[in-house]
């Protein structure tokens, strides 16, 4: 097996195994350039500043879209809960946020006091201006780095990276497969959720953190501005992560993970410790969701545990499903797209229509028309909108047996197929 | 005229107004006389001499006295200032009272109110009033009128009654009101009785008993204070010892140092950095520079240096507290009652506790065992279509949402509770069956083979038809309202209760693992099911259509779904939400119980259910932790069994 190994041909550049990532780079860059240029803070002032976050915001959907199409569509690990990985990237930076910008506020009253303020007083008035919603006045341990931002910075990484790899091992370990692992994975998300509802997790609760759109000690830098820098962060945040992940799909560890989804007893049984490459992939698109997080919420400037609900990421596999799952640019089409739609029905802003006896509100049957397009999808183009560029570029599939069954013509056989 | 006759005149007038009030007023009455024997007491309005006074009308027993009573404390009651008579009066027009007798109540007439004095009582007079009033409701002759007078003694009682309803025992006839007068009259022995061996026997009656009044009785006889003496003292072995870190808090016990004025009082950072501020001299406060004050040690630095000047009372650091709390010893002190009565309620606490606590754990099993009916209703449905079938159908929390507001039309249109439960639930039934056809037709037959992809297809439907039933019934939870003969409890002891619908919830899953058995193992449909399941191809050569029998499955269970939303809809209330809020918790159930296993489904429900009672027990305050403990447990266990608690072995185990 080494001797086939070794034998194959000299490998081609990353560019020549991956064009897409090439073309979706320029891409991303033009749009990144035209918004700025477009933007009130930089620009001629087309787009509005709330308008260039929501545009952040959706560069930062792609990116937790991308680590769920490399856990998914090549992986065939259908994780429910990365979006709990993307809403605790955005507590542990809302955290530093939070406690800097309450900080600075509390320096400030205290320094009117006849004394120079003790650091005890000083944590003291943080937390009771953090905790006076909940009825606490002191800090929970969990909030114990919360005051430096390199360490919430490394929790952003560390949290959603270490519950990933022990969630991970411990239900690879004893072969949880499937739906199985799906809905564990939603279990493990409803969990957390329920545990950040209440109001002793040391996280305000149902309050969530807010307040996140100011940054501490720039504020007298407007928001305008401040949009753009995010933009700018987060569009690199996914071009570093489009290619981050081709590189992993591209190589030899990409056909191993792509063989897993089509047939893991094949790949244990080559010898292959399947449950490390699963893990591997689990817990690195899991920080890749915690840092998109970390980018998201300083946008939304709100966070609270409804974000973490099971719902999220269900809507998280509806886009990567939509756009279609094992190719890279269908989950950033996809979740682009959706939310990019989702904004503008639920905004309010898509004409209603009368049908004469009953008028459609969008803001009501967006999501009616959402469901079913979804289930639509999974029954008639399990290829989502990016099989429409393979129909386009006119991209042959190898001609195998047996019924195409998954997303990609790889994916001939699910493990579950057998059953 | 001269100044005889004006006075005349006036005589006559005066005679003329007053005649017939003296004249009717019968001053040799009975209950007169009495007054009039108390006379000056009643007249004082004193609360420290009225007692007699009060005493004796309530001796007397009479309804006259009760009258008087009843007029007297409601500031009825006037005495004639010349005569000393006592009268009951009312205002009338024109400054004038309205007499009537004190004996019998008959009217008088007219009197001008200069002529008379109203009493006055206080609210202290007027309380012990009420309490002799009561010896009189003890013994009216209406049972209502006893049963009103006994709740409000349970509810307030004071040591007065205790001899009221003494004397009142051997008169009750109602052998329900006798029993009541008894136990009461045995807790207010042992409230407040004199005689210490008799509040004793009282407690010693009541053993076995958990009544909540009875602990209400016995809780203030163990009150106690904490007290404090120099350790050099020796303690009476009475007392109970307190260790300070242990039981009591360190701050609470020198608090109590402070209090005695044993110790000089803990300088808080408050009232250290006070005194600091109230010292500031330009920018030094006792020589040190203020902005150098930002740290703890420093401020204490300089509020020492300004004790030693005289400006501030002595620091008292940690050190000293811990010094000051070891010369002393803390002990309790019973405050409650005499120490024999005190030492018989703490045991008969004990004791109660003791059974308490049994009951509790009874009553814990219940919960859970109702919890768990719940979840089976719920994961019975799912039992069928992803235990028996292997669909995963995430849209099956919609299908209970389908049938709970099936059950809330039908009540719409028919108003007799009991008639629209018994016609929702065939109705619920059919509804969801529809329903399950239609998407095993529309949707899941194309993806059988294909799990996971059905599991994002449900996903779709339960979305819309989530969105579908919040933009017909709105967002706000909709009543079911259960039947009449379903309200209350089954009250078994003063803990232990459980309420009908629980019952009939439980009652209805054990019907429903009835049914399940039943058309599994004895009919052709449940027969072809499992052909089919186990091998299709092998089925259909046999002559069983899988179509069929996979559309029929399917709508089994979604039908199933729907009478579990009709019966989870009573217990809960109904919002579009109320499927998702079961989805999870199903799915864990058939999972941890084992797949295609409906005794597995049956085990899993009861340790999801008790577990979750049982870990909101040890923390009551908070249902969602239990919810999350529940949820990594469930996480945990599949580690270990992750095949389920019951898993199908052999053939049955690849189908």
């Amino acid at each position: 097996m080494t001797d086939v190994l070794t034998a194959h041909p000299r490998r081609r550049p990353f560019v020549a195994r991956y064009p897409s990532a090439v073309v979706f780079l320029a891409i991303l860059a033009l749009f990144t350039l035209g918004v700025t240029i477009l933007a009130e803070g930089f620009g001629i002032g087309v787009i509005s500043t709330s308008f260039v976050k929501t545009l952040g915001k959706t560069l930062c959907l792609c990116l937790v879209a991308l680590a769920m199409d490399l856990v998914w569509g090549y992986c065939g690990i259908l994780s429910l809960g990365h979006m709990a990985f993307f809403g605790i990237g955005g507590y542990a930076i809302g955290m530093w946020l939070m406690y800097a910008r309450t900080e600075i506020i509390v320096r400030e009253s205290l320094a009117a006091a006849p004394l120079p303020p003790t650091p005890q007083e000083i944590s003291d008035g943080i937390a009771g201006q953090i905790f006076g919603v909940v009825g606490a006045s002191e800090f929970p341990p969990i909030w114990a780095l919360a005051h430096s931002l390199p360490l919430q910075l490394l929790a952003v990484v560390l949290v959603p990276g270490l519950i990933a790899l022990v969630f991970g091992w411990l239900a690879f370990r004893s072969r949880v497969t499937g739906v199985y692992l799906s809905i564990l994975t939603q279990a493990m998300t409803l969990a957390l959720s329920l545990y950040l509802f209440q109001n002793d997790s040391g996280l305000r609760g149902n309050n969530g953190l807010s307040g996140l759109q100011n940054l501490p000690g720039l504020s007298q830098v407007p928001q305008s501005t401040i949009s753009i820098i995010f933009l700018w962060a987060s569009a690199l945040a996914l071009g570093l992560g489009y290619l981050l992940c081709a590189w992993v799909v591209s190589g030899q560890f990409g056909s191993v993970i792509r063989a897993i989804r089509d047939d893991e007893a094949r790949v244990r049984f080559l010898g292959y410790s399947v449950e490390a490459y699963k893990l591997f992939i689990f817990t690195f698109t899991a920080v890749i969701a915690g840092i998109a997080g970390a980018l998201y919420y300083p946008q939304a400037g709100i966070i609270n545990p409804a974000e973490i609900a099971p719902i999220a990421s269900i809507y998280l596999a509806v886009w990567v499903a939509i756009g279609g799952r094992g190719k890279l640019y269908g989950a950033v089409i996809g979740a682009a797209f959706v939310s990019l739609l989702s904004t503008w029905f639920t905004g309010g802003q898509a004409p209603d229509i009368n049908l004469g006896f009953y008028t459609i509100q969008w803001v009501d049957w967006w999501t009616i028309l959402l469901g079913l397009s979804f289930v639509a999808v999974t029954l008639f183009a399990p290829r989502g909108i990016g099989g429409l560029i393979d129909l386009i570029t006119e991209r042959r599939h190898p001609d195998r047996h047996g019924a195409d069954l998954g997303p990609d013509p790889g994916a001939l056989q699910e493990k579950e197929a057998d059953r | 005229m001269t100044p005889v006759i004006r006075r005349l005149a006036a005589c006559l007038l005066f005679c003329l107004s007053c005649a017939p009030a003296a004249s009717a007023q019968e001053r040799n009455t009975p209950i007169q006389l009495l007054l009039q024997e108390h006379g000056a007491q009643i007249k004082k309005s004193s609360r420290k001499s009225i007692g007699p006074a009060i005493d004796a009308l309530a001796a007397s027993g009479s309804e006259d006295a009760r009258r008087v009573l009843e007029r007297w404390q409601a500031k009825d009651m006037w005495f004639d200032k010349e005569s000393g008579l006592f009268v009951f009066a009312q205002k009338a027009d024109g400054g004038d009272l309205r007499l009537f007798d004190v004996a019998g109540a008959a009217e008088i007439g007219l009197a001008p109110k200069a002529d008379f004095k109203q009493l006055k009582p206080n609210s202290g007079i007027r309380g012990m009033i009420a309490a002799a009033l009561v010896q009189f409701q003890l013994n009216a002759p209406d049972p209502e009128t006893r049963a009103t007078a006994l709740t409000a003694i349970e509810r307030d009682a004071e040591p007065s009654h205790l001899t009221a309803l003494r004397a009142s025992l051997g008169k009750e006839t109602e052998p329900a009101l006798k029993t009541r007068k008894e136990r009461l009259e045995r807790l207010l022995t042992i409230r407040f009785a004199e005689d210490e061996a008799e509040r004793i026997a009282a407690i010693k009656d009541f053993s076995g008993d958990l009544g909540v009044d009875l602990r209400a009785a016995l809780t203030p006889l163990v009150a106690t204070r904490l007290a404090v003496a120099p350790r050099t003292e020796t303690l009476s072995p009475d007392v109970r010892i307190v260790t300070v870190g242990d039981t009591l808090a360190r701050a609470q016990a020198y608090d109590l140092l402070v209090e005695k004025e044993l110790a000089p009082p803990r300088t808080d950072p408050d009232s250290l950095r006070e005194t600091l501020i109230a010292n500031i001299e330009g920018h030094k406060i006792a020589g040190v520079r203020i902005a150098t004050l930002n740290t703890d040690t420093a401020r204490a630095r300089a509020y020492e240096s300004l004790a030693i000047q005289g400006l501030a009372q002595p620091l008292v650091t940690e050190e000293d507290v811990t010094e000051a709390l070891q010369r002393f010893a803390f002990f309790e002190v019973f405050v409650g009652a005499p120490l024999p009565v005190a030492r018989a309620a703490e045991v008969a606490l004990q004791d109660i506790e003791a059974k308490l606590a049994l009951s509790q754990t009874v009553d814990l099993a219940l919960d859970g065992l109702s919890l768990a009916s719940i979840y089976f209703l719920a994961a019975i449905g799912l039992a069928i279509t992803f235990g028996v079938m292997g669909v995963i159908n995430m849209a099956h929390g919609e299908f209970i949402m389908m049938g709970a507001y099936t059950g809330y039309v039908v009540q719409l249109f028919v108003p007799d509770y009991t008639l629209s439960i018994l016609l929702a639930i065939p109705l619920a039934f059919a509804v969801t069956f529809g329903a399950g056809v239609a998407m095993e037709r529309l949707v899941i037959r194309w993806l059988y083979h294909r799990p996971l992809e059905t599991l994002l297809a449900t996903f779709g439907v339960s979305i819309a038809l989530q969105q579908l039933a919040k933009n017909i019934f709105g967002t706000q939870a909709r009543p079911l309202t259960a039947p009449g003969w379903l309200d209350g409890s089954l009250v078994i002891n003063d803990v232990i209760a459980i309420s009908y619908i629980r019952i009939a919830i439980f009652v209805l899953a054990l019907i429903f693992l009835a049914v399940f058995l039943f058309v599994m193992n004895r009919t052709r449909l449940g027969l072809e099911v499992r052909a089919v399941t186990q091998n299709p191809r092998m089925a259909s050569s046999m002559g069983i259509n899988p179509d069929r029998i996979n559309m029929l499955t399917f709508g089994f269970g979604s039908g199933i779904a729907g009478i579990a939303g009709v019966a989870i809809g009573l217990y809960a209330k109904v919002t579009s939400e109320m499927g998702s809020d079961y989805i999870v918790q199903s799915f864990m159930t058939v999972v941890v119980g084992g797949v295609g296993n409906i005794w597995g489904t049956l085990l899993g429900a009861t340790l999801v259910g008790t577990l979750q009672k049982g870990i909101e027990w040890l923390n009551p305050s908070n249902t969602l932790a239990a919810q999350t403990y529940m949820i990594l447990f469930i996480i945990l266990f599949i580690q270990f069994r992750p095949r389920g608690i019951i898993a199908l072995k052999g053939r049955a185990a690849e189908a």
